[in-house]
Protein backbone atom coordinates (compact mmCIF):
# COMPACT_ATOMS: atom_id res chain seq x y z
CA UNK A 1 0.00 0.00 0.00
CA UNK A 2 2.39 1.98 1.02
CA UNK A 3 4.40 1.84 -2.55
CA UNK A 4 1.65 2.49 -3.71
CA UNK A 5 0.93 5.38 -2.08
CA UNK A 6 4.31 6.45 -3.21
CA UNK A 7 3.83 5.51 -6.71
CA UNK A 8 0.67 7.59 -7.42
CA UNK A 9 2.47 10.46 -5.40
CA UNK A 10 4.79 10.54 -8.50
CA UNK A 11 2.26 9.88 -10.88
CA UNK A 12 0.19 12.05 -9.45
CA UNK A 13 2.73 14.69 -9.92
CA UNK A 14 2.82 13.62 -13.66
CA UNK A 15 -0.98 13.84 -14.68
CA UNK A 16 -1.09 17.64 -12.49
CA UNK A 17 1.79 17.95 -14.78
CA UNK A 18 -0.29 16.67 -18.28
CA UNK A 19 -3.92 17.01 -18.23
CA UNK A 20 -6.71 18.24 -16.14
CA UNK A 21 -9.26 16.18 -16.47
CA UNK A 22 -9.71 14.47 -12.64
CA UNK A 23 -12.36 11.81 -11.71
CA UNK A 24 -15.59 13.56 -10.99
CA UNK A 25 -15.69 11.45 -8.41
CA UNK A 26 -12.97 13.46 -7.14
CA UNK A 27 -14.77 15.38 -4.68
CA UNK A 28 -17.62 12.80 -3.92
CA UNK A 29 -16.77 12.10 -0.44
CA UNK A 30 -18.00 14.87 0.42
CA UNK A 31 -21.65 14.98 2.17
CA UNK A 32 -24.99 16.89 0.62
CA UNK A 33 -23.88 16.20 -3.12
CA UNK A 34 -26.15 16.45 -6.00
CA UNK A 35 -24.01 14.36 -8.51
CA UNK A 36 -20.51 13.14 -7.30
CA UNK A 37 -19.13 16.10 -7.69
CA UNK A 38 -21.97 18.06 -6.07
CA UNK A 39 -21.64 20.97 -8.09
CA UNK A 40 -24.94 21.88 -8.08
CA UNK A 41 -25.52 21.56 -4.05
CA UNK A 42 -23.24 24.30 -2.87
CA UNK A 43 -24.51 27.69 -3.06
CA UNK A 44 -22.77 30.49 -4.53
CA UNK A 45 -20.66 32.38 -2.96
CA UNK A 46 -20.35 35.61 -2.51
CA UNK A 47 -18.76 36.82 -5.20
CA UNK A 48 -15.21 37.55 -5.06
CA UNK A 49 -13.54 40.48 -7.04
CA UNK A 50 -10.41 39.97 -7.78
CA UNK A 51 -8.60 41.31 -4.47
CA UNK A 52 -9.68 39.13 -1.93
CA UNK A 53 -7.33 36.21 -2.74
CA UNK A 54 -5.74 33.03 -0.98
CA UNK A 55 -7.00 30.10 -0.28
CA UNK A 56 -10.94 29.78 1.72
CA UNK A 57 -11.58 28.64 5.06
CA UNK A 58 -9.03 30.24 7.11
CA UNK A 59 -6.40 28.53 5.15
CA UNK A 60 -5.16 31.80 5.01
CA UNK A 61 -1.38 30.91 5.89
CA UNK A 62 -0.82 27.89 3.86
CA UNK A 63 -2.87 29.00 0.77
CA UNK A 64 -0.57 32.34 0.29
CA UNK A 65 2.46 29.92 -0.53
CA UNK A 66 1.78 30.61 -4.24
CA UNK A 67 1.85 34.35 -4.56
CA UNK A 68 5.05 36.09 -4.89
CA UNK A 69 4.02 39.80 -4.59
CA UNK A 70 1.58 41.94 -6.71
CA UNK A 71 1.50 44.12 -9.87
CA UNK A 72 0.18 47.19 -9.96
CA UNK A 73 -2.89 47.44 -12.40
CA UNK A 74 -5.93 50.28 -13.50
CA UNK A 75 -7.90 48.05 -11.13
CA UNK A 76 -5.90 47.82 -8.25
CA UNK A 77 -3.13 45.35 -6.94
CA UNK A 78 -3.20 42.06 -9.14
CA UNK A 79 -1.42 38.73 -7.28
CA UNK A 80 2.00 37.45 -9.05
CA UNK A 81 2.19 34.00 -8.84
CA UNK A 82 4.67 31.33 -8.80
CA UNK A 83 4.86 29.28 -11.73
CA UNK A 84 7.28 26.59 -9.96
CA UNK A 85 5.02 23.76 -7.80
CA UNK A 86 6.29 23.01 -4.54
CA UNK A 87 6.16 20.60 -2.24
CA UNK A 88 3.10 21.46 -0.90
CA UNK A 89 1.17 21.68 -3.60
CA UNK A 90 2.13 17.92 -4.71
CA UNK A 91 0.86 16.92 -1.35
CA UNK A 92 -1.90 18.84 -1.89
CA UNK A 93 -2.50 17.29 -5.05
CA UNK A 94 -1.51 13.93 -3.90
CA UNK A 95 -3.87 14.22 -0.83
CA UNK A 96 -6.81 15.14 -2.56
CA UNK A 97 -6.52 12.15 -5.08
CA UNK A 98 -6.84 10.04 -1.79
CA UNK A 99 -9.94 12.26 -0.45
CA UNK A 100 -7.72 13.03 2.28
CA UNK A 101 -8.80 15.68 4.65
CA UNK A 102 -10.16 17.68 1.57
CA UNK A 103 -13.07 19.59 1.97
CA UNK A 104 -12.27 22.41 -0.04
CA UNK A 105 -9.45 22.52 -2.68
CA UNK A 106 -10.10 25.61 -4.12
CA UNK A 107 -8.65 28.81 -5.09
CA UNK A 108 -10.24 32.30 -5.13
CA UNK A 109 -12.14 33.31 -8.46
CA UNK A 110 -10.62 36.52 -10.06
CA UNK A 111 -7.62 37.79 -11.85
CA UNK A 112 -3.67 37.03 -11.57
CA UNK A 113 -0.65 37.87 -12.99
CA UNK A 114 2.18 35.57 -14.21
CA UNK A 115 5.59 37.15 -14.75
CA UNK A 116 5.09 40.47 -15.85
CA UNK A 117 2.41 41.35 -17.74
CA UNK A 118 0.95 44.13 -19.86
CA UNK A 119 -1.79 44.78 -21.57
CA UNK A 120 -1.06 42.95 -24.68
CA UNK A 121 -0.14 39.84 -22.35
CA UNK A 122 -2.53 36.69 -23.30
CA UNK A 123 -5.29 35.53 -20.58
CA UNK A 124 -5.82 32.27 -19.67
CA UNK A 125 -9.02 30.63 -18.38
CA UNK A 126 -9.14 28.24 -15.03
CA UNK A 127 -11.29 26.80 -12.95
CA UNK A 128 -10.85 27.55 -9.18
CA UNK A 129 -10.05 23.87 -7.96
CA UNK A 130 -6.88 24.60 -6.96
CA UNK A 131 -5.59 21.38 -9.13
CA UNK A 132 -6.46 22.78 -12.26
CA UNK A 133 -4.88 25.81 -11.43
CA UNK A 134 -1.78 24.66 -10.54
CA UNK A 135 -1.99 22.30 -13.67
CA UNK A 136 -2.09 25.78 -15.33
CA UNK A 137 0.27 27.92 -13.46
CA UNK A 138 3.43 25.07 -13.64
CA UNK A 139 3.05 25.32 -17.46
CA UNK A 140 3.25 29.18 -17.37
CA UNK A 141 7.01 29.21 -16.45
CA UNK A 142 8.93 31.56 -18.12
CA UNK A 143 5.44 33.74 -19.69
CA UNK A 144 4.50 36.96 -18.98
CA UNK A 145 0.58 36.64 -18.92
CA UNK A 146 -3.07 37.31 -16.83
CA UNK A 147 -4.74 33.86 -15.67
CA UNK A 148 -8.95 34.70 -14.72
CA UNK A 149 -9.64 32.27 -11.98
CA UNK A 150 -13.10 31.38 -12.35
CA UNK A 151 -15.91 30.83 -9.83
CA UNK A 152 -16.40 26.60 -10.15
CA UNK A 153 -17.01 25.97 -6.60
CA UNK A 154 -13.43 24.13 -6.23
CA UNK A 155 -14.45 21.47 -9.51
CA UNK A 156 -12.02 20.80 -12.34
CA UNK A 157 -12.64 22.13 -15.59
CA UNK A 158 -14.13 19.16 -16.99
CA UNK A 159 -16.71 18.33 -14.51
CA UNK A 160 -17.90 21.80 -14.30
CA UNK A 161 -18.10 22.02 -17.76
CA UNK A 162 -20.39 19.31 -17.73
CA UNK A 163 -22.82 21.23 -15.36
CA UNK A 164 -22.08 24.81 -16.50
CA UNK A 165 -20.68 26.59 -13.95
CA UNK A 166 -17.70 26.52 -16.04
CA UNK A 167 -19.28 28.46 -18.49
CA UNK A 168 -20.64 31.21 -20.85
CA UNK A 169 -22.56 33.53 -17.97
CA UNK A 170 -19.27 32.66 -15.25
CA UNK A 171 -16.81 33.83 -17.87
CA UNK A 172 -18.92 37.20 -18.98
CA UNK A 173 -19.28 37.63 -15.15
CA UNK A 174 -15.84 37.21 -14.00
CA UNK A 175 -14.74 40.08 -17.05
CA UNK A 176 -16.97 42.11 -15.45
CA UNK A 177 -16.75 41.81 -12.19
CA UNK A 178 -12.16 41.61 -12.66
CA UNK A 179 -12.55 44.56 -14.52
CA UNK A 180 -10.62 42.80 -16.98
CA UNK A 181 -11.22 45.53 -20.13
CA UNK A 182 -9.34 48.10 -18.01
CA UNK A 183 -6.28 45.99 -17.25
CA UNK A 184 -5.97 44.42 -20.93
CA UNK A 185 -5.83 46.24 -24.18
CA UNK A 186 -7.59 43.39 -26.65
CA UNK A 187 -9.94 41.21 -26.68
CA UNK A 188 -9.38 37.61 -26.62
CA UNK A 189 -9.28 34.94 -24.01
CA UNK A 190 -7.77 31.63 -24.43
CA UNK A 191 -10.28 28.97 -22.81
CA UNK A 192 -8.96 25.34 -22.04
CA UNK A 193 -10.52 23.08 -24.96
CA UNK A 194 -12.22 20.84 -21.78
CA UNK A 195 -14.13 23.39 -20.71
CA UNK A 196 -15.63 23.52 -24.51
CA UNK A 197 -18.98 21.91 -23.50
CA UNK A 198 -20.03 24.52 -20.99
CA UNK A 199 -18.50 27.54 -22.98
CA UNK A 200 -20.31 29.21 -26.26
CA UNK A 201 -17.82 30.76 -27.58
CA UNK A 202 -20.38 32.46 -30.10
CA UNK A 203 -22.24 33.90 -27.20
CA UNK A 204 -19.26 35.10 -25.05
CA UNK A 205 -18.19 37.01 -27.66
CA UNK A 206 -22.12 38.23 -28.41
CA UNK A 207 -22.41 39.31 -24.49
CA UNK A 208 -18.51 40.58 -23.58
CA UNK A 209 -17.35 41.16 -26.92
CA UNK A 210 -14.14 38.90 -26.12
CA UNK A 211 -13.15 36.09 -28.23
CA UNK A 212 -12.85 32.45 -27.25
CA UNK A 213 -9.50 30.69 -28.48
CA UNK A 214 -9.28 27.03 -27.32
CA UNK A 215 -6.45 26.37 -25.79
CA UNK A 216 -4.81 22.73 -25.78
CA UNK A 217 -6.66 19.66 -23.81
CA UNK A 218 -3.00 19.22 -21.76
CA UNK A 219 -1.35 22.50 -20.31
CA UNK A 220 1.84 21.37 -21.44
CA UNK A 221 1.22 21.57 -25.00
CA UNK A 222 0.87 25.32 -23.89
CA UNK A 223 4.29 26.38 -24.69
CA UNK A 224 4.23 25.10 -28.26
CA UNK A 225 0.57 26.16 -28.41
CA UNK A 226 1.93 29.94 -27.64
CA UNK A 227 5.00 29.30 -30.14
CA UNK A 228 2.08 28.12 -32.72
CA UNK A 229 0.78 32.13 -32.61
CA UNK A 230 -2.11 30.28 -30.22
CA UNK A 231 -3.08 27.81 -32.46
CA UNK A 232 -3.53 24.31 -31.27
CA UNK A 233 -2.79 21.42 -33.52
CA UNK A 234 -4.66 18.27 -33.87
CA UNK A 235 -3.06 16.42 -31.45
CA UNK A 236 -3.03 19.04 -28.60
CA UNK A 237 -7.04 18.38 -29.25
CA UNK A 238 -7.27 14.64 -28.80
CA UNK A 239 -8.29 13.66 -25.04
CA UNK A 240 -6.16 10.47 -24.30
CA UNK A 241 -7.05 8.07 -21.61
CA UNK A 242 -3.54 6.51 -21.32
CA UNK A 243 -2.11 4.44 -18.20
CA UNK A 244 -0.88 7.56 -16.15
CA UNK A 245 -4.25 9.42 -16.17
CA UNK A 246 -6.19 5.77 -15.26
CA UNK A 247 -3.80 5.21 -12.61
CA UNK A 248 -3.63 8.37 -10.61
CA UNK A 249 -8.14 7.97 -11.03
CA UNK A 250 -7.64 4.65 -8.68
CA UNK A 251 -7.31 6.19 -5.60
CA UNK A 252 -10.53 7.74 -5.31
CA UNK A 253 -11.89 4.58 -6.59
CA UNK A 254 -10.66 2.57 -3.74
CA UNK A 255 -10.86 5.38 -0.76
CA UNK A 256 -14.77 5.69 -2.24
CA UNK A 257 -15.70 1.75 -2.74
CA UNK A 258 -13.62 1.18 0.68
CA UNK A 259 -16.20 3.39 2.66
CA UNK A 260 -18.75 1.44 0.92
CA UNK A 261 -17.38 -2.13 1.34
CA UNK A 262 -15.47 -1.93 4.02
CA UNK A 263 -15.15 0.99 7.08
CA UNK A 264 -18.50 2.64 6.34
CA UNK A 265 -21.75 1.80 7.32
CA UNK A 266 -23.41 0.20 4.86
CA UNK A 267 -19.18 -1.52 4.07
CA UNK A 268 -19.05 -2.91 8.24
CA UNK A 269 -22.69 -4.05 7.92
CA UNK A 270 -22.13 -6.40 4.83
CA UNK A 271 -19.21 -7.60 5.89
CA UNK A 272 -20.81 -8.75 9.58
CA UNK A 273 -23.21 -10.16 7.32
CA UNK A 274 -20.84 -11.82 5.42
CA UNK A 275 -18.97 -13.30 8.70
CA UNK A 276 -22.43 -14.34 9.82
CA UNK A 277 -23.24 -16.70 6.66
CA UNK A 278 -19.64 -18.36 6.47
CA UNK A 279 -20.64 -19.64 10.10
CA UNK A 280 -24.04 -21.42 9.03
CA UNK A 281 -23.84 -24.77 10.15
CA UNK A 282 -26.70 -27.53 9.85
CA UNK A 283 -26.37 -27.42 14.04
CA UNK A 284 -27.28 -23.98 13.78
CA UNK A 285 -24.34 -21.34 13.94
CA UNK A 286 -20.99 -22.40 14.36
CA UNK A 287 -18.23 -19.92 15.53
CA UNK A 288 -15.45 -22.03 14.50
CA UNK A 289 -16.76 -22.05 10.94
CA UNK A 290 -16.62 -18.29 11.04
CA UNK A 291 -13.13 -18.24 11.95
CA UNK A 292 -12.06 -20.69 8.86
CA UNK A 293 -14.96 -19.53 6.14
CA UNK A 294 -14.89 -15.90 7.22
CA UNK A 295 -11.41 -15.39 6.32
CA UNK A 296 -11.52 -17.07 2.81
CA UNK A 297 -15.00 -15.17 1.67
CA UNK A 298 -13.42 -11.92 3.14
CA UNK A 299 -10.63 -12.42 0.84
CA UNK A 300 -13.14 -13.03 -2.21
CA UNK A 301 -14.65 -10.08 -1.34
CA UNK A 302 -11.83 -7.50 -1.57
CA UNK A 303 -10.59 -9.54 -4.59
CA UNK A 304 -13.62 -8.48 -6.09
CA UNK A 305 -13.02 -5.16 -4.66
CA UNK A 306 -9.45 -4.92 -5.89
CA UNK A 307 -10.77 -6.04 -9.65
CA UNK A 308 -13.44 -3.05 -9.81
CA UNK A 309 -11.48 -0.07 -8.37
CA UNK A 310 -7.92 -0.96 -9.59
CA UNK A 311 -7.35 -3.27 -12.44
CA UNK A 312 -10.44 -2.45 -14.09
CA UNK A 313 -9.25 1.07 -14.25
CA UNK A 314 -5.34 -0.01 -14.63
CA UNK A 315 -6.15 -2.55 -17.42
CA UNK A 316 -9.12 -0.78 -19.44
CA UNK A 317 -7.28 -1.50 -23.43
CA UNK A 318 -6.68 -4.70 -22.63
CA UNK A 319 -9.74 -6.38 -21.31
CA UNK A 320 -12.35 -7.86 -23.57
CA UNK A 321 -15.62 -5.96 -24.69
CA UNK A 322 -16.83 -2.51 -25.11
CA UNK A 323 -19.03 -2.15 -22.16
CA UNK A 324 -17.38 -1.50 -18.78
CA UNK A 325 -19.49 -3.97 -17.52
CA UNK A 326 -18.27 -6.37 -19.26
CA UNK A 327 -14.54 -5.43 -18.97
CA UNK A 328 -15.24 -5.58 -15.29
CA UNK A 329 -17.08 -8.45 -15.03
CA UNK A 330 -14.34 -10.98 -17.04
CA UNK A 331 -11.51 -9.87 -14.05
CA UNK A 332 -13.93 -11.10 -11.48
CA UNK A 333 -14.39 -14.02 -13.87
CA UNK A 334 -10.25 -14.79 -14.00
CA UNK A 335 -10.06 -14.87 -9.99
CA UNK A 336 -13.13 -16.60 -9.47
CA UNK A 337 -11.85 -19.33 -12.07
CA UNK A 338 -8.40 -19.40 -10.63
CA UNK A 339 -9.64 -19.49 -7.34
CA UNK A 340 -12.37 -22.55 -8.33
CA UNK A 341 -9.53 -24.01 -10.46
CA UNK A 342 -6.97 -24.63 -6.98
CA UNK A 343 -9.82 -25.30 -4.49
CA UNK A 344 -12.20 -26.98 -6.47
CA UNK A 345 -11.23 -30.65 -5.07
CA UNK A 346 -10.33 -29.33 -1.69
CA UNK A 347 -11.65 -31.74 1.43
CA UNK A 348 -14.74 -30.04 2.44
CA UNK A 349 -17.12 -31.90 -0.66
CA UNK A 350 -19.93 -30.43 -1.83
CA UNK A 351 -19.74 -27.37 0.78
CA UNK A 352 -16.47 -26.04 -0.97
CA UNK A 353 -18.00 -26.21 -4.43
CA UNK A 354 -21.28 -24.75 -4.06
CA UNK A 355 -19.46 -21.92 -1.83
CA UNK A 356 -17.12 -21.64 -5.63
CA UNK A 357 -20.09 -21.58 -7.54
CA UNK A 358 -22.03 -19.10 -5.41
CA UNK A 359 -18.51 -16.81 -5.98
CA UNK A 360 -18.73 -17.25 -9.42
CA UNK A 361 -21.60 -15.21 -9.46
CA UNK A 362 -21.01 -12.68 -7.05
CA UNK A 363 -17.49 -11.47 -7.27
CA UNK A 364 -18.12 -11.04 -11.17
CA UNK A 365 -21.60 -9.29 -10.02
CA UNK A 366 -19.60 -6.69 -7.66
CA UNK A 367 -16.22 -5.95 -9.50
CA UNK A 368 -18.68 -5.31 -12.59
CA UNK A 369 -20.97 -2.71 -10.85
CA UNK A 370 -17.98 -1.29 -9.44
CA UNK A 371 -16.11 -1.05 -12.61
CA UNK A 372 -19.39 0.55 -14.51
CA UNK A 373 -19.37 3.34 -12.21
CA UNK A 374 -15.75 4.16 -13.27
CA UNK A 375 -17.97 5.65 -16.75
CA UNK A 376 -18.22 8.88 -14.32
CA UNK A 377 -14.44 9.00 -14.48
CA UNK A 378 -13.71 7.95 -17.84
CA UNK A 379 -13.04 10.33 -21.06
CA UNK A 380 -14.50 8.43 -23.78
CA UNK A 381 -17.85 6.88 -22.68
CA UNK A 382 -20.77 8.28 -24.05
CA UNK A 383 -23.95 8.72 -21.53
CA UNK A 384 -26.30 6.97 -24.22
CA UNK A 385 -23.61 4.09 -24.22
CA UNK A 386 -24.52 3.77 -20.30
CA UNK A 387 -27.92 4.36 -20.67
CA UNK A 388 -27.80 1.15 -23.10
CA UNK A 389 -25.07 -0.37 -20.67
CA UNK A 390 -27.27 -0.55 -17.96
CA UNK A 391 -30.44 -1.28 -19.26
CA UNK A 392 -28.52 -4.71 -19.26
CA UNK A 393 -26.45 -4.97 -16.91
CA UNK A 394 -29.14 -4.38 -13.67
CA UNK A 395 -31.33 -7.01 -14.50
CA UNK A 396 -28.18 -9.50 -14.88
CA UNK A 397 -27.10 -8.03 -11.89
CA UNK A 398 -30.40 -8.36 -9.68
CA UNK A 399 -30.52 -11.88 -11.05
CA UNK A 400 -26.64 -13.08 -10.30
CA UNK A 401 -26.75 -11.97 -6.55
CA UNK A 402 -29.50 -13.49 -6.06
CA UNK A 403 -28.66 -16.51 -7.30
CA UNK A 404 -24.89 -16.13 -5.78
CA UNK A 405 -26.54 -15.28 -2.04
CA UNK A 406 -28.71 -18.47 -2.66
CA UNK A 407 -26.05 -20.56 -3.68
CA UNK A 408 -23.41 -18.88 -0.53
CA UNK A 409 -26.36 -19.47 1.90
CA UNK A 410 -26.93 -23.32 0.54
CA UNK A 411 -23.19 -24.05 0.31
CA UNK A 412 -23.03 -23.81 4.33
CA UNK A 413 -25.43 -26.17 4.76
CA UNK A 414 -24.33 -29.00 2.20
CA UNK B 1 -7.32 6.49 -28.17
CA UNK B 2 -6.95 3.50 -29.96
CA UNK B 3 -8.37 0.54 -28.26
CA UNK B 4 -10.70 2.14 -26.03
CA UNK B 5 -13.92 3.11 -27.76
CA UNK B 6 -17.13 2.57 -26.03
CA UNK B 7 -20.21 0.89 -27.22
CA UNK B 8 -20.97 1.25 -31.25
CA UNK B 9 -23.94 3.02 -33.14
CA UNK B 10 -25.17 4.48 -29.76
CA UNK B 11 -24.56 8.44 -29.77
CA UNK B 12 -27.05 10.73 -30.20
CA UNK B 13 -25.07 13.19 -32.41
CA UNK B 14 -26.92 15.03 -35.18
CA UNK B 15 -25.73 17.29 -37.87
CA UNK B 16 -27.40 18.91 -39.85
CA UNK B 17 -25.33 20.39 -42.97
CA UNK B 18 -27.48 22.91 -44.17
CA UNK B 19 -27.27 25.07 -41.54
CA UNK B 20 -23.58 24.40 -41.21
CA UNK B 21 -21.18 27.50 -42.42
CA UNK B 22 -18.29 25.58 -42.72
CA UNK B 23 -16.66 27.47 -39.41
CA UNK B 24 -14.68 24.69 -38.05
CA UNK B 25 -15.38 25.42 -34.60
CA UNK B 26 -17.02 21.90 -34.24
CA UNK B 27 -13.56 20.35 -35.07
CA UNK B 28 -11.68 22.86 -32.68
CA UNK B 29 -13.24 22.09 -29.97
CA UNK B 30 -14.19 18.27 -30.23
CA UNK B 31 -11.60 16.23 -27.96
CA UNK B 32 -12.69 12.63 -30.10
CA UNK B 33 -11.96 13.81 -33.75
CA UNK B 34 -15.63 12.93 -34.41
CA UNK B 35 -15.98 16.23 -37.47
CA UNK B 36 -14.07 17.18 -40.41
CA UNK B 37 -14.40 19.75 -43.23
CA UNK B 38 -15.59 18.94 -46.42
CA UNK B 39 -16.02 21.02 -49.01
CA UNK B 40 -16.12 23.47 -46.89
CA UNK B 41 -19.42 21.59 -44.69
CA UNK B 42 -18.68 19.75 -41.50
CA UNK B 43 -18.88 15.76 -41.46
CA UNK B 44 -18.88 13.49 -38.96
CA UNK B 45 -16.81 10.81 -39.60
CA UNK B 46 -15.33 8.70 -36.27
CA UNK B 47 -19.59 9.01 -34.82
CA UNK B 48 -18.86 6.29 -32.11
CA UNK B 49 -15.88 7.53 -31.09
CA UNK B 50 -18.22 10.56 -29.42
CA UNK B 51 -18.37 10.89 -25.94
CA UNK B 52 -21.70 13.15 -25.92
CA UNK B 53 -19.82 15.73 -24.27
CA UNK B 54 -22.24 18.64 -25.97
CA UNK B 55 -18.94 20.91 -27.09
CA UNK B 56 -19.76 20.55 -30.70
CA UNK B 57 -23.20 22.04 -29.90
CA UNK B 58 -22.42 24.46 -27.53
CA UNK B 59 -19.96 26.39 -30.20
CA UNK B 60 -21.61 25.45 -33.55
CA UNK B 61 -22.94 28.99 -34.33
CA UNK B 62 -25.23 28.08 -37.20
CA UNK B 63 -27.06 25.51 -34.43
CA UNK B 64 -26.28 22.71 -36.84
CA UNK B 65 -25.53 20.07 -33.98
CA UNK B 66 -27.61 18.37 -31.77
CA UNK B 67 -26.54 16.02 -29.15
CA UNK B 68 -28.03 14.75 -25.86
CA UNK B 69 -25.02 15.63 -23.87
CA UNK B 70 -23.69 14.67 -20.04
CA UNK B 71 -20.56 14.97 -19.40
CA UNK B 72 -20.40 13.68 -16.17
CA UNK B 73 -21.87 10.04 -16.52
CA UNK B 74 -22.20 9.68 -12.71
CA UNK B 75 -24.78 12.38 -12.68
CA UNK B 76 -27.07 11.27 -14.87
CA UNK B 77 -27.53 7.25 -16.21
CA UNK B 78 -30.46 7.57 -13.99
CA UNK B 79 -32.96 9.85 -15.84
CA UNK B 80 -36.36 9.76 -15.09
CA UNK B 81 -38.01 7.31 -17.93
CA UNK B 82 -35.24 5.37 -18.61
CA UNK B 83 -36.13 1.63 -18.33
CA UNK B 84 -34.44 0.45 -14.88
CA UNK B 85 -33.77 4.20 -14.35
CA UNK B 86 -35.68 4.07 -11.07
CA UNK B 87 -34.08 0.31 -10.27
CA UNK B 88 -30.60 1.80 -11.15
CA UNK B 89 -30.98 4.93 -8.90
CA UNK B 90 -31.99 2.98 -5.83
CA UNK B 91 -29.29 0.57 -6.52
CA UNK B 92 -26.34 3.59 -6.38
CA UNK B 93 -28.25 5.73 -3.76
CA UNK B 94 -28.07 1.82 -1.60
CA UNK B 95 -23.98 2.66 -2.09
CA UNK B 96 -24.36 6.09 -1.11
CA UNK B 97 -24.10 7.79 -4.90
CA UNK B 98 -26.63 10.86 -4.97
CA UNK B 99 -28.25 10.08 -7.72
S1 LIG C 1 -19.35 24.39 -35.81
FE1 LIG C 1 -21.31 24.20 -36.84
S2 LIG C 1 -21.26 25.71 -38.48
FE2 LIG C 1 -19.16 25.44 -37.78
S3 LIG C 1 -18.30 23.87 -39.12
FE3 LIG C 1 -19.09 22.81 -37.35
S4 LIG C 1 -21.19 22.24 -37.90
FE4 LIG C 1 -20.52 23.79 -39.36
S1 LIG D 1 -20.32 15.72 -28.39
FE1 LIG D 1 -18.15 16.02 -27.86
S2 LIG D 1 -17.17 14.13 -28.51
FE2 LIG D 1 -19.16 14.19 -29.51
S3 LIG D 1 -18.77 15.12 -31.47
FE3 LIG D 1 -19.38 16.76 -30.11
S4 LIG D 1 -17.47 17.56 -29.31
FE4 LIG D 1 -17.00 15.57 -30.21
Amino acid sequence: MIVFGIFTFESSRKATQEMDTQSCRDNELQKNQECCCRAEMKKPDVPTNGIKHGLRKGKQEDGQHWIAGYVDTPVGRIPRIETTLQFKDRLGSWKARWSIGRMDYAVDPGLYAVGDPDPKSPVFVSANYKMSFDVLRSHLKGMSAWVLVLDTKGINVWCAAGKGTFGTDEIVNRIQQTGLSEVISHRTIIVPQLGAPGVSAHRVKEQSGYRVIYGPVRASDIPPFVENHFKTTPEMRIVQFGLIDRLVLTPIEIVSWGRRMFWGKHGLVLILMLLLVSGLDRSGFALKKVLILGPEALLMYAAAFLCGTFFTPLLLPWLPGRALSVKGAFLGLLVVLGVGWYRWGAPGGLGVKVNILAWLFLLPTISSFIAVTFVGATTYTSLSGVFKEMKRAVPAYIATTIIGVVLLVFGQFA
Amino acid sequence: MAGLTYLKSVVTLELSADQCTGCRMCTTVCPHDVFVIKEKRARIVNRDACMECGACAQNCPGDAISVRSGLCGCASIFIRGQKHGRMTRYFFRMWGYEV
